[in-house]
């Protein structure tokens, strides 16, 4: 179906558990399943978004594909190297084709280093540059996440929210990346900054070939910058699909309850918009339910989905669903009209 | 509907080793009896420093209340409460207005239980004796959809997750039968799921209790289907206020116009680049002498620069602080 050439990163059944310490000895009494089992692609030249509440394992995901995290299991290819069982001196050949962009720009940057240094600096640690080489590979960084490269010799805090970001971006830039992992790049930011950031990703996408997996919690940003979206609850995921077709019809009523939740811009929506409020908290990773992981919160749920985990699978060409309700004639929907339709 | 609070000319500053920050620069609104007033604006545009100057919150030293009133309306009668003894403050803050700030962690005390916390506030506003205070504490808990109630009354706030411990403030803000809450980005460290619970719960209680509501936020969607109308700030002044419907469909200041501008819709198919308002926020060390968005507006001319825009009426219960007319698209002339 997918042409093997176009995939740069494939994920198969990847796992990441977090042993859970107790007792006097700190021996193991458990775990928590941050990633349990997810299955998918990223194209080249694509952004994949990863949506999902808080602790659904989302930062896990990227840490574990690019390596951060060793997985507890399954495999990661990048461009089809396993890079699951590459040796540490073989990774670090490969890092500089995969870059982290950090949620918070703040903490990200060290505050005694120049902007300079901070950007150039994984160029020193791979022995790629320096000297006048070095500076002017970071000047043109700088001007290409539109930065002035007088800023050179400036220090974070002089920098605002926005700026801040931008110099993480060109960071991450510096060693040329294929696939750059985006944790929430934009989450810390004041709305008209956060446009800036987004529209800036955009750019250097289409100008760089750059391919993208963007996690972020705020459903209207992904939609707007994703090709297709992927949604997680509980270190599974629960539906993947074209953004146009996710929107469209959601097939997993998990999907369809955070879609509902979305709050828009537009007032004459919001007061008749259907909502399907979902009432609780999602459980622990450290104690998923058995059967579907949704069951406790879903409304729709059977017999079945308490003991059986549903089978996540290709319902219709690019479109998947791990729900034992879903079909190729669609799913049942907990509302009529899960996507607002502008009024 | 009558005005229960009027806001004139307020300006706080702090006075730090930096300098003098201008946090609010004679920021004036009112709030009618039952209705909701969404204060949308960005981080550090003095939302919160204005809600604590009316609270008695201001921490002094470093800040200061320069000037302004702040008339609580009882009937006929109204008192200001910037002119009020810390006693009567106390007496106000969470007996007639009620309040909900952003990290319920925080403003929880983490040694006593839930109930405790709940029935103390009973027992100092309102005089009941401890076992009332019991049995009307675990009503609220109950009202505020906490499961459960009679057991959850004897956990610690830690024992709560953060949508739960934001519940338990509500429940303190609404303990008293206040006419007003002030709810201080009371869902932004929550997820959405959580969120569309606690607004679906603000306005249940809304129509149940029937009190006015002050609701903080930065994000323009998560009030749109909660306000009856629309305060923007912007460096510590108002831009703009209006009924919400207008405010979204016809935004009369050029900084509403961008921040709308700036947000992705859920509600259609096809992507159209963000519009992005280019720079940063004004810089509140320095006092300023002219428009605080002047250097990122597109419609900036010569007055922009020379001096303040005040708020000016503009059409039907709205009003704005910009010289340029965006509706004629040509400056204003007063
Ligand atoms: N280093 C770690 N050690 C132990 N547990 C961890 C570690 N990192 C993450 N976890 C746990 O794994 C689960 C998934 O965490 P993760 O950070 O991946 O979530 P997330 O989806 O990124 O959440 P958020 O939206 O809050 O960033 C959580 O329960 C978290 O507490
Ligand atoms: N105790 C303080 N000392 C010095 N400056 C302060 C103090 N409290 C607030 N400020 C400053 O006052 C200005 C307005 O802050 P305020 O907290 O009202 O912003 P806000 O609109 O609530 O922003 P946010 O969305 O980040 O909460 C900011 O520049 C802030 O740094
Ligand atoms: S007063 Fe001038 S600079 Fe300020 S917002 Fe209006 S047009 Fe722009
Ligand atoms: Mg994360
Ligand atoms: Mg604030």
């Amino acid at each position: 179906m997918t042409d093997p050439n176009n995939v740069l990163v494939r994920v198969e059944n990847l796992k990441k558990y977090f042993p859970i310490t107790g007792g006097l000895f700190g021996r193991v009494v458990g775990a928590i399943k941050a990633v349990d089992g997810i299955t998918f692609e990223i194209k080249k030249g694509e952004t994949l978004g990863l949506v999902g509440e808080s602790g659904c394992g989302k930062s896990t995901t990227g840490r574990a594909i690019l390596q951060l995290h060793r997985p507890t299991a399954g495999k990661v290819f990048f461009e089809g190297v396993d890079l699951t069982s590459l040796s540490r001196e073989e990774l670090r050949r490969m890092r500089p084709k995969m870059q982290m962009i950090f949620q918070d720009p703040y903490a990200s940057l060290n505050p005694r280093h120049s902007v300079g240094k901070i950007v150039g600096e994984p160029l020193v640690i791979h022995n790629l540059m320096s000297g006048n080489a070095l500076k002017e590979r970071v000047a043109e960084l700088l001007l290409l996440v539109g930065l002035n490269p007088a800023y050179m010799r400036r220090y974070p805090h002089e920098f605002s929210g926005g700026q801040r970001q931008r110099i993480g971006i060109a960071r991450a830039l510096s060693l040329n990346p294929s696939f750059i992992v985006c944790d929430e790049p934009i989450s810390a930011l004041d709305v008209s900054i956060q446009a800036q950031v987004v529209n800036l990703l955009q750019d250097l996408q289409e100008q760089l070939g750059l391919t993208y997996l963007f996690i972020a919690h705020d459903l209207s940003m992904v939609k707007h910058i994703s090709h297709r979206i992927a949604v997680m609850y509980l270190g599974k995921i629960m539906e993947l699909a074209d953004r146009n077709d996710l929107f469209d019809d959601p097939l997993h009523p998990y999907t369809q309850s955070l879609i509902s939740a979305v709050p828009t811009p537009v007032p004459k929506l919001e007061r008749v918009r259907q909502r399907f409020i979902l009432t609780g908290d999602p459980p622990s990773p450290a104690n998923p339910p058995a059967g579907c992981v949704f069951h406790t919160r879903c409304p729709l749920a059977v017999e079945e989905c308490r003991t059986l985990v549903p089978e996540y699978r290709e319902i219709r060409p690019g479109h998947y669903v791990a729900c034992h309700l879903a079909d190729e004639a669609g799913s049942s929907k907990i509302i009529t009209e899960v996507i607002p339709l502008s009024v | 509907m009558p005005t229960i609070l009027e806001v004139n000319n307020l300006v706080t500053r702090f006075y730090t080793l930096d300098g003098v920050v201008h946090a609010v620069n004679g920021v004036s609104f009112h709030l009618e009896e039952g209705e909701t007033l969404a204060i949308v604006g960005e981080s550090g545009s003095g939302k919160s420093v204005t809600m604590m100057s009316i609270l008695g919150l201001i921490p002094s030293p470093p800040g200061k209340i320069e000037s302004g009133e702040a008339y609580l309306y009882d009937g006929y009668e109204r008192r200001d409460l910037l002119k009020m003894s810390d006693a009567e403050l106390r007496e106000i803050r969470g007996g007639q207005i009620g309040f909900v700030f952003q990290d319920p962690i925080s403003s929880l005390n983490p040694v006593l239980t839930i109930g405790e916390q709940i029935a103390e506030s009973l027992v100092r506003h309102l005089g009941l004796s401890r076992e009332e205070a019991r049995d009307r504490t675990i009503e609220l808990l109950d009202l505020v959809g906490i499961p459960d109630p009679k057991a959850r009354y004897r956990n610690y706030p830690h024992q709560f997750s953060g949508g739960m411990r934001q519940r338990v403030m509500i429940a303190i803000a609404i303990a008293c039968g206040p006419k007003i809450v002030i709810a201080d980005e009371p869902t932004t460290a929550l997820d959405v799921t959580i969120q569309a619970q606690i607004v679906e719960l603000f306005l249940r209680l809304q129509k149940e209790l029937g009190m006015a509501i002050i609701w903080i936020t930065h994000d323009l969607a998560v009030v749109s289907g909660l306000a009856d109308r629309v305060l923007v700030m912007y460096g510590g002044r108002v831009a703009e206020v209006a009924p919400v419907d207008d405010l979204y469909e016809q935004p009369r200041h050029p900084y509403t116009v961008g921040l709308l501008g700036a947000l992705p819709r859920l509600d259609s198919r096809e992507s159209r680049r963000l519009v992005s308002i280019q720079g940063a926020p004004p810089d509140l060390l320095i006092p300023l002498k002219h428009c605080p968005f002047a250097w990122r507006c597109e419609y900036a001319f010569d007055r922009c620069w020379e001096e303040i825009p005040t708020l000016q009426p503009a059409g039907l219960n709205r009003k704005v602080a910009c010289f340029y007319d965006l509706e004629r698209g040509k400056p204003r002339h007063d």
